[in-house]
This record gives C-alpha cells, structure tokens and sequence, in this order.
C-alpha cells in the first residue's frame, strides 16, 4: 500500500473516531442542528445561547425592528471588560505610576492598541446604549407588562454613564483631572449635602457647620477635599469591581424580564 | 464663497438661533411625509459630510472636530440622523398602512415564529464581527488621546465634563449647579423610569408608529434630540474659553468679553416696573421704595430680613407658584382636558411637573436670551 493511501486510510479512521467518539460527544452533545430537534437542544442546552428561547417573533429579528442596539452594548461591554482586564495588568492606580503606565501601554507593550479598544468601546457602548433606548422608546416597547424592564434599562444608563466617568480619571492626565473637577464640583451643589449647596448652611450646632469640605457629598465621591491619589484609587475600584458588579447584575435581570416579559415585543 | 458658507454657518449657530431651529425643523420634520424619504436622509448625510469637510479643513473648527475624544460627537452627527431616519421611516410607513385600514408591517411577521439557531444566531455573529472590525480599525487609527500629565495648579480654559454629560454642563449658563447639576439629573433619571407608568396607551406597542403616539414621541424628541443631544453638541463645538460662544469657524481666543449684564426677575419688578414706571406715573410712596433690603443672615436669625426676602421676591415667588400649582389645574381645566380624563389626576399630576420642570430649561433660556434674565427668585439662600 501505498504511503498516501495509508494516511488517507488512517485520516478517515480519526476523523470516525472523532464523530462517534466520548470526547466530542461529551462537549457537543447535539451535533450538527440540521433538524428542527436538534435546533430546539442546541439553543437548551447552550449556556449562552439559552439567554434567548428556541423560536422567537419573526418580526423582532429584523436588524431594522432591533438595530442590534442592545445585544451590541452588552456585546461592548464583554469587549470592555475583557480589554479591561488586560489593562489591569499593566496599569497601577496611583499618582506616581498611572500617566507613565499609560505611556508604556503605547509605546513598550506588544501590540498596544488594548487601550484604544478600551477607550472608543466605551464611547461606542455609551452611544449604543443610547440608541438602544431611542428604539426601546419608539417602537413602544417599556409599555406593559415590560415597565419594569425599561426602568432597570434606565439605571443601566445611568451605571453606563458613571463607568465611562469613573474610567475618565484613570490616565491622570490633563484631559482627565479637569473633566473630573468639573464633573464632581456639581456635587458640592448638592442641596443640604453640599458645602456649596441650598440649605446646607441650615444644618449646623451651635454655630459649627455639619457639611463642611471634609464631609459634604463631593468629599463622599472623591475621597478628599481635593482631587488626589485618594480619588484615583476611589475611581479605580468603582470602575474596575464596584459598578461593573452591579451593571452585571442588572443586565442579568434586564435579559431574564425580556424573556419573562415575552421576548422582543412584538405587536398585540 | 467659502467664508462666506463659514460666517453663515457661524451665525446660523448662535445659541438662540440654533436652538430655536432645532427645535422647529425637529417637530416640524415630523409632520412632513417627504422628509421620511431615502433622498431626504442622503441630503442631510450629504450637508453632515460637507460641514465635516470643510471643518476638518478649518484651522479653528480642525482644532475641535479632530480632537480624540470628539470622535463620539463626529460619530452622533451621522447615527443620530441616521436611526432617527430609520425609526421614522417606518413608523410614517406603518402609520399609512393603519390609515387605510391595514397593520403596521411587524403585525404580519410577529404571528410567524423564526428559528434562533441558524437565523438570530447568524445576524448576532455578523453583527459581532462587524462591531469588532470596525473598533479595531477605529483602534488603529485614531490613538487614544492622552495630554500632558495631571497638573492641578493649571486650570485648562475651557474645561469641559465628558462629552455626555456636556448637556448638563451647558445648563450651568441658565441655572446655578444645585439644580442644573444635582436636581435636574435627579428629576431626569426619575422622569424617565415614570415613563411607562404614566403612558396609558398601551396598544401601540411592537412596532414603529408616530400617529397614534403623537403627544408621547413629541415630548421625548424635545427632550432626548433637543435637550440632550443637542446640547452636547452644543457643548463640544460652540462653547469655547470662559464658556463663550465661538462659531464652528471662529478661533477660540480667550480675550472674547461678553458684557454680565443679567436682571433678576425681582429688579425688573421692584425697579424697573415699580420705580421707574408707576412711581413716576402716580408718585405713589410704595412704589418708590425700590429693592428692599436683604441680608445673607439665616431665616431664624433675623425675622424681619426673612420678611423682607420675601417682599423682595414676591414676583418670582408668584410666578413660579402660579407655574407649578395654578398653571397644572388651568391647563386641566382647559387645553389638557382630554389628557387629564385619560389619565386621571395622580398620573396627570406626575406628567404635568416632570413636563413644567423640563419646560423650566428652554423658559430660562429664552428669557436670558431676550430680557438678560438671571433669577426669577434670588434669595441668599437658594437661586432659581
């Protein structure tokens, strides 16, 4: 026999092996869905594709019904999650080490445009998330019994919102320090919790203030009278565990309702 | 020719002016069929990529438009028309279909099931794939920008908040912080989770439609295209050093001086209208007293002053009573009517001052615009 004819004989035999095989059929347990059977068990029996049902409206598939607005923000938000963790590798949270780090991430780490994935991501997710809300809202879609759902999306935005915020400081940079300043000097307006804020002056024993720069709601966001190393480290766990966890969260529950609620709406 | 579409265009963007057209082209594209076509859709794309063109090629409006970080803003010129476009499109569509007695297309597709697995799955994976494409090719391209390191002893003039807060920022012109930055935010987050729950028209849901939800799409164009959108822009490529004006096409120059010559509501009343005007005419005493006389003392501490805090600001206290307690009931009782029977008083109630409290923002606007309008109550305590 010749030597190709032995391969070929042997190339056919691992190929069986591997169809009919324990390894393959332990990890695929369906195998090709070329019947409607098998379609229903891929989609059973997917940890991921079993976030949608088997079947679903004809009408809500359509790129022009959904514009894919909300599977791609989560879709961003797994890319940016991901990017971030790679990020975090290299990235040290502190005033002496965050700006040099960021130059590093450009100019030393191999393939160095995990930052840049990070950045536009997170303004495609935040655009993306609004749009989503722009489509949910014009085809109707927060009324009942999907009321609930529209308003875990709301808080979804707002936890969109401060994640981009929270993230904004992390180059400690020019950009970054005054967009911050900017953005946590509003706090200090808080009516009654602000030091700046209507009425907080009302709040005061024997003459000594209660709100004062060391307690008032911007020194509860930033951790300190002024922006420093505090506040970085502050914005660092917010954006990295602390908001993340709980935009995880919700999207959870924001995918379980519109499944529960079900599915895409569609017309009554 | 060029500079003179450049002046055109820096004029046409003049706060007042550009708010103003906004908001008319927004709800007077809504009523107009032919604005709803793929030519229509072209011609703005077209006049976005023409403005972009020559903007990019501007030395003052290149400085913005090329910033890094203004890339989202670039990117909202084009996929905010563009959804727009594509979400009213069909609801004109579905809203013709209705007229003559049909359903609105989703109708006659939700009844039929689709399989997930192979067809939500492919549109899912593509729609990943190109995403992914497209942020990577973004990534390459354009570096992620990074300025000099942090210096908190160097104040960049204008400092700008992130893009999507840059709405709020903008609102910082018209109102002080407690309620542009704190209050208003607070009132939008609540007022968009109320909104199912004030929406009694519960049928015209799964698909596109804008005939049968008139009042509702209307209320959030205004606020989610005008108010929000539009002031981020506003805030991006308008707002310039000291939080000036400048055209897409004027240099940012720091030494631009803009006269403060803001009124509070209770000078108009006390000096302008009362001293000024019906002391002269009658000499009557009263109205000869001008401003009473405040200091910034707590309330407690000094009765009188409180009282005379009070008198001073009767007219903005009057107005702002008459906008949020008279102004719900007369509207109820006359050109709401309708709106009130359908959703009876609690809802009513709801939707009526989240829709004053929104209306306070465009008010405020245009009375500083036209009469230099700073507060219409300003005590030592709290400014509105």
């Amino acid at each position: 026999m010749s030597l190709y004819l032995r391969f070929k004989q042997w190339r056919d035999r691992a190929k069986e092996n591997w169809n009919e095989g324990q390894v393959k059929r332990s990890i695929f347990r369906v195998g090709i869905p070329n019947t409607d059977r098998k379609r229903v068990l891929v989609v059973l029996g997917n940890v991921f594709l079993h976030l949608h049902p088997t079947k679903v409206r004809s009408s809500s598939v359509r790129l022009r019904f959904t514009w894919c607005a909300g599977g791609l923000s989560f879709f961003l938000f797994l890319v940016l999650t991901l990017t971030g963790v790679l990020l975090m590798f290299y990235y040290r949270p502190t005033v002496e080490n965050a700006y040099t780090d960021m130059k590093d991430m450009a100019n030393v780490v191999p393939f160095g445009i995990m930052r840049e994935m990070h950045r536009w991501g997170a303004h495609a997710m935040v655009i993306m998330v609004m749009l989503h809300m722009f489509r949910v809202f014009m085809t109707g879609s927060y009324k009942p019994p999907r009321e609930f759902n529209w308003v875990i999306g709301v808080i979804l935005l707002v936890l969109t919102f401060l994640l981009s915020f929270t993230g904004y400081l992390l180059p400690w940079d020019q950009l970054a320090i005054w967009a911050i300043t900017v953005g946590s000097n509003m706090a200090k307006a808080t009516p009654v919790a602000g030091v700046a804020g209507p009425f907080s002056e009302f709040l005061r024993i024997g003459g000594v203030p209660l709100i004062h720069p060391g307690d008032d709601a911007r020194f509860i966001l930033i951790g300190a009278k002024e922006l420093g190393g505090i506040t970085l480290n502050r914005f660092y766990v917010l954006h990295c565990v602390g908001i993340p966890l709980a935009a995880a969260t919700l999207m959870a529950m924001h995918f379980w309702r519109i499944r529960k609620d079900g599915g895409i709406s569609g017309p009554l | 020719m060029l500079d003179t579409i450049k002046h055109l265009i820096d004029i046409l963007a003049t706060p007042w002016l550009s708010f103003t057209l906004t908001i008319v082209l927004c709800f007077v594209a809504l009523r107009l069929r032919w604005v709803w076509t793929k030519w229509f859709l072209a011609l703005v794309l077209l006049g976005v990529t023409a403005f972009l063109w020559i903007g990019f090629n501007d030395p003052y409006a290149g400085l913005i438009l090329k910033k890094a970080d203004n890339a989202p803003i670039v990117i909202m010129l084009y996929t905010f028309p563009l959804f727009l476009w594509i979400a009213m499109i069909q609801a004109v569509q579905n809203d013709k279909r209705m007229e003559e007695g049909g359903a609105p297309e989703e109708k006659s597709l939700s009844d039929q099931k689709t399989w997930v697995w192979p067809d939500l799955v492919y549109i899912e994976f593509i729609a990943v794939i190109l995403c992914t494409v497209a942020l990577v090719v973004w990534s390459l391209t354009v570096p992620a920008p990074l300025e000099r390191p942090a210096n908190p002893g160097n104040t960049p003039n204008p400092s700008k908040a992130p893009w999507y807060f840059l709405g709020l920022q903008e609102m910082l012109v018209y109102f002080d912080p407690w309620y542009a930055g704190v209050v208003l935010p607070c009132i939008i987050i609540l007022g968009l989770c109320a909104i199912p729950y004030v929406d009694v028209n519960v049928k015209a849901q799964g698909y596109f439609s804008f005939k049968e939800r008139r009042l509702a799409i209307g209320t959030f164009f205004f606020g989610f295209y005008v108010l929000w959108i539009f002031l981020i822009i506003t805030g991006t490529i308008l707002r310039g050093p000291g939080w000036n004006f400048f055209g897409p096409f004027e240099e940012w120059t720091p030494h631009k001086v803009v006269a403060l010559n803001n009124v509070n509501l209770s000078e108009f009343v006390w000096i302008k209208l009362f001293y000024n005007k019906l002391y002269a005419a009658t000499g009557i005493e009263w109205f000869g007293q001008g401003l009473p006389d405040v200091q910034s003392k707590l309330p407690w501490e000094d009765l009188g002053n409180f009282g005379r805090c009070l008198k001073r600001e009767f007219p903005g206290l009057v107005a702002l009573g008459f906008y949020y307690l008279v102004l719900p009931g007369l509207l109820a009782k006359t050109r709401c009517r309708k709106l009130y029977q359908q959703l009876g008083w609690a809802r009513y109630s709801v939707v009526i001052l989240l829709f004053l409290t929104m209306f306070t923002m465009p008010l405020k606007m245009y009375l500083r615009w036209i009469v230099n309008l700073k507060y219409f109550v300003a005590t030592p305590w709290i400014n509105f």
